[in-house]
């Protein structure tokens, strides 16, 4: 152990929190998680020659395993790092992450257990398979399938960006140089292992991986909520310690709707295009039933009282004042803010504790990053490879594109995040939410407006893409609120949601000029309700 | 179980699912310090709890309307 911990770059101090308990039981619990993942190919057996199998779990997993799988697939390492550090950083205007969770759950259960009938009763893997369905158009389908590609890749380099931080906290740190970047060995070898056990397992081993992730992350909540507000005085000390000013959304000045509608459409946009994403959606379709789906509905809020509480641990870590302590001033100077929890758990738990935390949070970056790599890689098979390239494929060569996209996939995200500056990952990521919303009108509206025109989703997709990127870079891709002037009237709004109304606006405007053309309704798919 | 439940009805509970998009996005109801609830304030405190209203009212809507009526 000693030798893994401390074989340091030439050049850096050990850090000063590295301790061989807090390592030795991580390394412990995170092998053995892992180990749960090559083993998952055997649970629930289906042929893993088949994508339906492989990709979706043969849509064979009930409520509470599709509860487990959705939970570690959309809460993940990047989020429990990010965020509190956004509350830690903005305060309360970083809260919104708590309105988005409570409205996106009833959004699915309106329309998610249609969305999973339509894909099962015609074996759709994946959004763009559904619009190809629905729209008979494959230049649409193709560019709903680059969409979800382009906005998965950077949230999947965020995953390794968590990772980072988690083994900086525990100072594991051995790197190399390569072309002039370093080159972080834990991380590689992460990586490595859990492209391994995604091509073994696919699916299944995210979704049983998850079931012993969780019971580590609500040990490790609990305890932080329980433990230290009274080493810190109670809660009313802690947000005590949060600035006066940022403690609730800023007021809203002369002529604006103010940061309070920024605040909103922040909450709606992140609700309209979370379930857009190809991971969330592959968790869905991997659902046995749609009651399974109506049941998740009802319990996923757990996870956000959860993600709630996590939010908090921001204002915590003010409180404890952990970014002037010397002992983590290496570690903020490396990874910025985002290392504020990493600090706190630190400063506030024993070592072996320490431990525990930090391999929930890295197996929260793993199983996302699975089921990111898993769903870009159904969409580039499905829709790319099979739509354009060799329609005629088999099923098990079909299958096995998929699993070596899934490698190629996770290569690019590894790359990404070590010859880029950290910086660009979070931009690319704030792009791929707005881009991510745009592919609404043709995945969420088309199933109840058999009447929209394929030309012109494409074309509301164009527009949305435009104005979306073009308002985005008016900010130098920094902020995700850009203030529209409209009439005299500020109004700052999530640039996805201004440019989604502008999609939605085209596409409806010119479905309506096209209706006479729209081409012969006997191709839908079955829509039985 | 036995009877049938009319989309009619199914319909009109699933309006039910707004409230919570509501009361979530609305900011104006909650944007306040005052008053704190076991020294946690009115801002975190309404977030806090509509995580679970809106749990309770996604959950009465399943029961009414969909509860063993559909596989």
């Amino acid at each position: 152990m000693g030798r893994l911990c401390c074989r340091l770059a030439r050049g850096r101090r050990v850090s000063a929190t590295a301790n061989p308990v807090s390592i030795g039981i991580f390394l412990t619990l995170f092998l053995l998680i892992l180990s749960l993942g090559f083993f998952a190919s055997r649970w629930k057996k289906g042929n893993l020659h088949h994508l339906d199998e492989w990709g979706l779990g043969g849509r064979r997993f009930g409520p509470l395993i599709v509860w487990f799988l959705l939970g570690g697939d959309l809460y993940t390492a990047y989020t429990f790092v990010a965020l509190p550090a956004l509350m830690y950083a903005s305060g309360g205007a970083g809260f919104f992450a708590v309105p988005y969770s409570i409205a996106v759950f009833p959004l699915v259960f309106a329309v998610f257990p249609k969305v999973w009938k339509i894909c099962a009763d015609n074996g759709y893997v994946t959004a763009a398979d559904l619009v190809e369905g629905l729209f008979r158009n494959r230049v649409l389908a193709l560019m709903i399938a680059l969409t979800g590609i382009v906005a998965t890749m950077p949230y999947l380099s965020l995953q390794l960006v968590g990772l980072e931080a988690v083994f900086g906290g525990l100072g594991l740190h051995a790197s190399t140089t390569l072309f002039g970047h370093d080159v972080e060995f834990p991380l590689l070898l992460a990586f490595a292992v859990m492209a391994g056990f995604t091509y073994n397992s696919g699916i299944r081993a995210p979704a049983i991986m998850a079931i012993a992730k969780d019971i580590l992350i609500y040990t490790t909540l609990i305890a932080c909520i329980v433990v230290i507000p009274a080493k810190l005085g109670g809660y009313g000390a802690m947000f005590d310690a949060v600035p006066a000013d940022k403690i609730i959304i800023p007021p809203t000045p002369e002529n604006s709707l103010g940061p309070q509608f920024a605040y909103a459409t922040l909450a709606l946009g992140g609700a309209l295009g979370l379930f857009l994403y190809p991971h969330a959606l592959t968790g869905l379709l991997s659902a046995s039933s749609r009651d399974a789906i109506r049941r998740n509905a009802v319990f996923m809020p757990i996870y956000a009282f959860m993600l709630a509480l996590l939010l908090l641990l921001g204002f915590m870590a003010l409180a404890a004042g952990v970014k002037d302590l010397p002992e983590y001033g290496d570690g903020f100077a490396r990874f910025g803010d985002i290392y504020a929890v990493p600090a706190l758990l630190n400063q506030m738990f024993p070592a072996w504790f320490v431990g525990v935390a930090f391999a929930a949070i890295a197996i929260g970056a793993l199983i996302p990053g699975a089921i990111m790599s898993i769903a870009a890689a159904n969409l580039f098979t499905r829709n790319i490879y099979r739509s354009f390239i060799r329609p005629d494929c088999s099923a098990e060569h079909e299958t096995l594109v998929a699993k070596i996209f899934s490698l190629v996939v996770k290569a690019g995200a590894l790359g990404f995040v070590t010859f880029f500056p950290e910086t660009s990952v979070v931009q690319l990521q704030l792009i791929g939410g707005i881009w991510m919303c745009q592919t609404l009108p043709a995945v969420l509206m088309g199933i109840y407006l058999k009447w929209l025109h394929p030309i012109a989703l494409l074309a509301g997709w164009i527009a949305g893409m435009t104005a979306g990127t073009l308002m985005a870079n008016a900010t130098d891709f920094k902020a995700s609120v850009y203030t529209l002037d409209i009439f005299g009237l500020e109004v700052p709004c999530y640039s996805a949601v201004s440019a989604l109304v502008i999609n939605i606006g085209v596409t409806l405007l010119l479905s309506a000029v096209l209706r006479p053309f729209r081409s012969s309704v006997a191709l839908t798919p079955s829509v039985a309700e | 179980m036995g009877e049938k439940r009319s989309r009619g009805l199914r319909k009109w509970v699933n309006l039910l699912l707004v409230i919570p998009c509501i009361a979530a996005l609305w900011t104006p109801f909650y944007n306040s310090v005052e008053p704190r609830y076991f020294g946690i304030p009115f801002f975190y405190m309404w977030q806090l709890v509509w995580i679970w209203l809106g749990a309770g009212i996604t959950w009465v809507v399943y029961v009414v309307a969909w509860r063993g009526g559909d596989e």
